[in-house]
């Protein structure tokens, strides 16, 4: 039995998939990122090692979200590949003929519009993260409700009350407004849900067309009100897969199948030892060679080092992997 | 009197060669830099679009370095860059710099305007003089334009693309560099024969047309250099606007070359009939001729705030849904994070990989069915 091992790397949590060859998931891992990509994807990888017990035969590692880069530098990653591409083929995978793809992460949203499992258009949020988990995780903290149990809350409700959803900071005044004014909190909750919705879709998806079926996705999936919220404003059904939070994770392990059962090369996997024995370090100076001033950041393993980036004309990151490419070729 | 100007792209290098040619001393602003970012920044009302800032930091910049006149282009029409010289002088003298600033108004057909207004730079020069610094600088800019174009053939294609991207940033040097037409031949002679001798992979090229504002189109600078990293992606990018034809359009009455701005303007209805101020008119108009030449997508790019590229933006979702052709608006302000900016590049591009390889998949099942 050999496996794929998926990585999805982004700003509040970090996600790792084991799939077996068959296209099954075998572990699922979310992690909080807290700030430390390195350290979560060591203790990630660890976690996947210790539940499986024994050897693992890696065949393919794949990485997305913000975080790719680096995932890519600490495992050596086979498909490097943004959250966009990642999403749309795990959720193609697990709902044949989806048309529409909402996602919600902790700092960014998009919404992917597919057309026989290809991508046809797709938006990201641009400036505003009032309508990601970032936002809700502050609020679940300001009523002192544990966020897990947000979204139960906002479906006991029976009637949402009108909260303006254009900015995040007037939602909150207008939330703090209605609670004083003595509406239940439930209404207070679901009102903000829908006030959220409203963002995303005007902010996000633009008036773009949303056809069914629609899968929800992203760790704001977990929001049971957020999900009524949609099926409400929309319409129409709304389906949230079972393994909502991981599936940029899923999509990655199996570009990584794919990538790996067409090409006759060797897999980049470094191997457990890699990740696991040695102590990464990254650090960053500011490059004096023009008056741009970069901040270059160095990743090392041990006293090794690994990778540079941060460099806008490529000096530092192209003086490390200039080797490796030219082997390549 | 030593002159300087704005920077847009790599048209300092035919600007630098028309001032020396006027027998003027050039001090051209230092690349734009994040030093220079931050100075327009500072000095600029904060809902100015980036060219301003950009503008200014350049500006401050060359005058610190020993320029004592700006040479700045002036404008009219709905677009706010018309009134820019006005208002950048105003900043420079609040901050009590000293220097002149002579404004080229474009005279938009009457050629004659604006030879008279080169002359009245030109102090020490005779007409003759000032005739050939023209001739001369055309002839820098389109040497430079055939290695643009010939770079954003090359560069998806080369396997080697630092190599690549050396190759073109030495050229642009040299001719920069260069004193007359024969070196001018010599170093894009060179510089193209160098870039066709790398070695090419064979994977499908897309084909992708970069449309919008005329400043973030020519100065990589404020664009992040996305058509280098579209064209690292294996992307070939046609740009609507090159220097030449704005130069040739706008200045001289498209009387030095054949134009094609009227057939743009035509296929720009009847999505967009109205001349909306900038360049609106035309990305919608390229749009649509990208689209007729199947392309696979169109990236359209403009700067915060822009009135023309936000008229035109709500016209394209309509283009690319009539005319099947996927595009993606990107706007630029002084953010320094370049991963967002990326990351969607990234994932337009590949969507359209993953569009044409299913296409082409299918494609070449037919002749196979048709055989049997």
């Amino acid at each position: 039995m050999y496996y794929y091992l998926g990585v999805d790397i982004g700003s509040v949590s970090s996600n790792f998939v084991l799939m077996d060859q068959y296209g099954n998931i075998r572990e699922k891992i979310y992690l909080r990122t807290l700030g430390n990509p390195v350290k979560a994807i060591k203790e990630g990888f660890t976690q996947i090692k210790s539940r499986q017990g024994g050897q693992l035969d890696i065949r393919g590692v794949g990485t997305t979200g913000s975080g790719r880069h680096l995932a890519d530098v600490l495992l050596g990653a086979d498909v490097v590949k943004n959250e966009i591409t990642a999403h749309a083929v795990a959720a193609s995978a697990i709902f044949p003929g989806v048309r529409t793809i909402l996602e919600i992460g902790g700092q960014d949203s998009k919404i992917i519009i597919l057309k026989n499992g290809i991508v046809q258009d797709f938006a990201m949020n641009t400036v505003c993260a009032a309508g990601t988990g970032s936002f809700l995780d502050q609020q679940a903290a300001r009523l002192s409700i544990a966020i897990e149990d947000f979204g139960d809350y906002a479906i006991r409700s029976r009637q949402g009350i009108r909260i303006a959803g254009r900015c995040g900071v007037f939602a909150e005044s207008d939330m703090i407004h209605k609670q004083q004014m003595g509406y239940p909190t439930e209404d207070i909750i679901m009102g903000l849900c829908e006030a959220l919705v409203r963002n995303y879709l005007n902010n996000v998806a633009k008036g773009k067309k949303i056809e069914e079926p629609i899968v929800f996705q992203g760790g704001v999936a977990a929001n049971a009100g957020i999900k009524k919220a949609f099926e409400k404003v929309l319409n129409s059904q709304v389906q949230v897969p079972e393994s909502y939070e991981v599936m940029g994770a899923i999509g990655s392990a199996m570009l990584a199948q794919e990538e790996r059962e067409q090409s006759q090369a060797p897999g980049n996997y470094r191997g457990d030892d890699f990740i696991l024995e040695g102590e990464f370090k990254s650090s960053s100076h500011e490059c004096k060679g023009c008056p741009n001033l970069c901040e270059v950041v160095c990743i090392k393993r041990n006293q090794e080092i690994l990778a540079y980036w941060g460099d806008r004309c490529k000096k530092w990151e192209n003086s490390i992997n200039r080797q490796d490419k030219l082997q390549v070729i | 009197m030593k002159v300087t100007f704005p920077h847009m792209g790599n048209a300092h290098i035919p600007i630098k060669a028309l001032l020396k040619g006027l027998k003027l001393d050039v001090i051209p602003p230092p690349p734009i830099s994040k030093k220079t970012m931050e100075l327009g920044v500072k000095y600029s009302p904060e809902f100015a679009c980036l060219p301003l800032k950009v503008n200014m930091g350049n500006f401050i910049e060359a005058i610190e370095a020993g320029a004592d006149t700006i040479v700045m282009a002036g404008g009219w029409g709905p677009c706010r860059f018309g009134y820019y010289a006005q208002v950048e002088r105003d900043i420079l003298k609040n901050l009590n710099y000293d220097f002149r600033m002579v404004i080229l108004e474009a005279p938009d057909s009457q050629v004659s305007e604006l030879l008279k207004q080169i002359k009245a730079l030109g102090e020490n020069v005779g007409l003759w003089e000032a005739w050939k610094a023209i001739k001369f600088a055309w002839y820098k800019l389109n040497a430079v334009e055939t290695l643009e174009k010939q770079f954003e053939y090359f560069l998806p294609r080369a396997i080697n693309k630092d190599e690549v991207e050396r190759i073109f940033d030495k050229g642009l040097e040299n001719i920069d560099l260069a004193n007359d037409r024969k070196e001018v031949n010599n170093f894009t002679r060179i510089t193209l024969k160098k870039m066709q001798e790398q070695p090419c992979h064979n994977q499908p090229i897309l084909r992708i047309g970069l449309v919008g504002e005329i400043y973030t189109i020519l100065e990589p600078a404020t664009n992040y250099n996305v058509a280098r990293y579209m064209g690292r992606l294996n992307a070939e990018v046609t740009r609507s606007i090159y220097m030449s034809d704005w130069v040739n359009d706008h200045l001289l009455g498209g009387w030095i070359k054949k134009s094609r701005h009227g057939e743009i303007i035509n296929c720009a209805s009847p999505y967009l009939n109205y001349w909306v101020g900038g360049h609106g008119r035309e990305t919608v108009g390229y749009t649509v001729d990208f689209a007729r030449k199947q392309y696979d997508g169109v990236v359209q790019i403009g700067p915060l705030t822009c009135m023309p590229e936000i008229v035109a933006q709500s016209v394209l979702g309509k283009v690319s849904e009539r005319e099947g052709i996927p595009c993606m608006t990107m706007y630029f302000d002084e953010h320094s994070g370049q991963t967002g900016i990326y990351t969607r590049l990234e994932a337009f591009i590949d969507m359209l990989q993953r569009q044409s390889y299913l296409q082409s998949s299918v494609r070449r099942e037919e002749p196979i069915i048709a055989g049997i």
